[in-house]
């Protein structure tokens, strides 16, 4: 008895157990969920119904609104014919996809769900590079789009590729300036930290230091390059029907290109838990404190596994609502032209960003120096 | 909670292949071949007033090898002929073709050197819409059509759609009936 506890207490076995309530249980889940919602949505948009014939025959019919035709998409992919084209490498053809999966996963190593207990983190780890972990891994999702637009001997998915990375390695550069001014702000890049200051306030206890008020322009900027980062619309120039067909995904058939289409939405997920946890204050429920509601005096006591439920309850919620502006700004916007993307952000975000950095410091100064 | 097997029929005792069918059937990508003055009925068929959305076929994928469903919209004539039988070799098994309106499935009004009198005359069609153009309601008629083509197909040993090698040419008549 004792050993299985010792086992079951180790931290190496608490960190597994983390990785998979997160990345198999809520992450696979939700961004497989995306898959559905995204045509759900865009059929709200459009006035329409969307997908809702798939049924189980012998359960009565039933339909769950739809809820099916994820299942079908998935099964239907497994059992599609595999593709290989000739004149494919075929190593790299096969790890491609898998690149994309990484990139948008390992996020997931450093966002907490729920302020710690003790010395429970509800976080895989803590470790005090923080977000520079995460650059460092979003960039690496370039590969998946290099890798398979090279390999797929196929001149439509190179140019794809071509243009796929040179829009992500653009808006890499002022995707970190964006987030200069957030650090100059916390003093630190460890996530624990930005997400704490976020949970104190302005004037006694109304107004939360959230990210979105400290530092408007960065979040503004920052939301921008990630979409761009993830090839979502309206940046979606590695994707383009009358020019290059499918992009550097085109030949890939089957569960292959499933595994493409799951990574963008996996990837989905992880920008919204990002800007959530930089910008929306991450798990911080307004005017819940560690004992309780304490708002102009007035307090109400909640239990600790009440706070940290409603926590949790509170970063899905912001994170769902980032997933569902994600898919709005989608249908809402038309999609820019190659050279737009390029023009918007070397010309107009990367100065803005510059100025960012440089208003954050005068306004950090101000507040040193006059004690405001 | 409501949920009863009344009797013995209504028991899962569906093989795999039902299984499958049912994800294909519901999962249709397109590839559309729009090459007419149909592409107009097939955007309504896909715009709000019909949603063709509600059968799961609407997500449009423009490689072939993504591709479920190839609908042919519109007049091919010979010099398309062969690219339009490339893409259609391009696309990854399970495969279908829907010839939408009259032209795609007979040449139509066109009875001249230049168009092809039908495209089954270069690819294996399953469903053929009729009407010039077709109505949307037509066309919903028409994915229903397959749909149900494609429950009641065997998926065969390997799992391909297509005509089943064991299946004898009266067999065959009888289950496009």
């Amino acid at each position: 008895m004792e050993l299985i506890l010792d086992i079951l207490l180790n931290p190496v076995v608490i960190a597994l157990l983390k990785i998979v309530v997160i990345v198999l249980v809520f992450v696979a889940a939700t961004g497989t969920v995306m898959t559905l919602m995204e045509r759900k949505w865009m059929s709200a948009v459009q006035d329409r119904i969307g997908p809702n014939r798939a049924n189980i025959p012998f359960l009565r019919d039933f339909r769950g609104r739809g809820a099916l035709h994820m299942a079908a998409d998935g099964l239907k992919s497994i059992f599609k014919e595999d593709t290989v084209p000739e004149g494919v490498d075929l190593v790299i053809f096969t790890i491609a996809p898998f690149f994309g999966f990484i990139s948008a996963v390992v996020i997931w190593a450093v966002i907490p769900f729920a302020a710690p207990i003790g010395d429970f983190t509800f976080q895989i780890t803590d470790v005090n590079i923080g977000i520079l972990l995460v650059f460092a891994v979003t960039s690496l999702g370039i590969y998946g789009t290099v890798l398979a637009g090279w390999s797929s001997n196929n001149k439509f998915a190179l140019l794809g590729a071509a243009r796929g990375t040179s829009q992500m390695l653009s808006y890499e550069i002022f995707l970190g300036l964006s987030l200069v001014g957030v650090f100059m702000v916390n003093g630190s890049v460890q996530v624990s930290i930005l997400v704490a200051n976020q949970n104190t306030y302005w004037f006694g206890d109304v107004i939360p230091k959230w990210g979105l008020f400290t530092q408007p322009l960065a979040f503004v900027m920052f939301f921008t390059a990630m979409l761009a980062e993830a090839k979502r619309l309206p940046f979606d120039a590695p994707e383009g029907e009358s020019e290059i067909i499918a992009g550097y995904f085109m030949e890939y058939s089957g569960m292959r290109y499933a595994a493409f289409m799951l990574a963008e939405y996996i990837a989905m997920v992880g920008i919204a838990a990002l800007v959530t946890t930089l910008f929306l204050g991450g798990y911080h429920v307004p005017w819940l404190h560690a004992e309780g509601f304490q708002i102009f005096g007035w307090f109400m006591a909640v239990p600790v596994w009440l706070v940290s439920a409603l926590q949790i309850l509170a970063f899905v919620g912001k994170i769902i609502f980032f997933c569902w502006l994600i898919i709005m700004v989608r249908w809402t916007i038309p999609r820019f032209r190659f050279d737009q993307i390029m023009e918007l952000g070397w010309k107009k975000l990367l100065p803005l960003s510059l100025a960012n950095i440089v208003l954050t410091a005068l306004v950090l100064l101000a507040v040193d120096n006059w004690n405001l | 909670m409501g949920l009863k097997f009344p009797s013995a029929e209504s028991f899962v005792t569906s093989r795999l292949d039902e299984v499958i069918n049912w994800s294909r059937k519901f999962s249709l990508f397109q590839y559309p071949f729009v090459t007419a003055c149909c592409g107009m009925e097939f955007m309504a068929v896909y715009g709000p007033h019909y949603d063709g959305a509600r059968f799961g076929s609407e997500i449009p994928r423009f490689s072939p090898r993504q591709a479920d469903l190839l609908f042919v919209v519109g007049t091919v004539n010979h010099k398309m002929a062969p690219i339009l039988k490339r893409v259609y070799e391009q696309m990854a098994e399970p495969k279908w073709v829907i010839a939408f309106g009259a032209c795609a499935s007979s040449g139509g009004f066109y009875q001249n050197y230049s168009t092809v009198p039908g495209i089954d005359r270069i690819l294996p069609v399953d469903v053929f819409i009729a009407g010039c153009p077709p109505r949307p309601e037509a066309v919903l008629d028409g994915i229903i059509q397959l749909q149900k083509q494609i429950q009641d197909k065997d998926s065969g040993p390997s799992g391909f759609s297509g005509i089943n090698p064991r299946q004898t040419k009266e067999e065959l008549l009888l289950s496009r009936e």
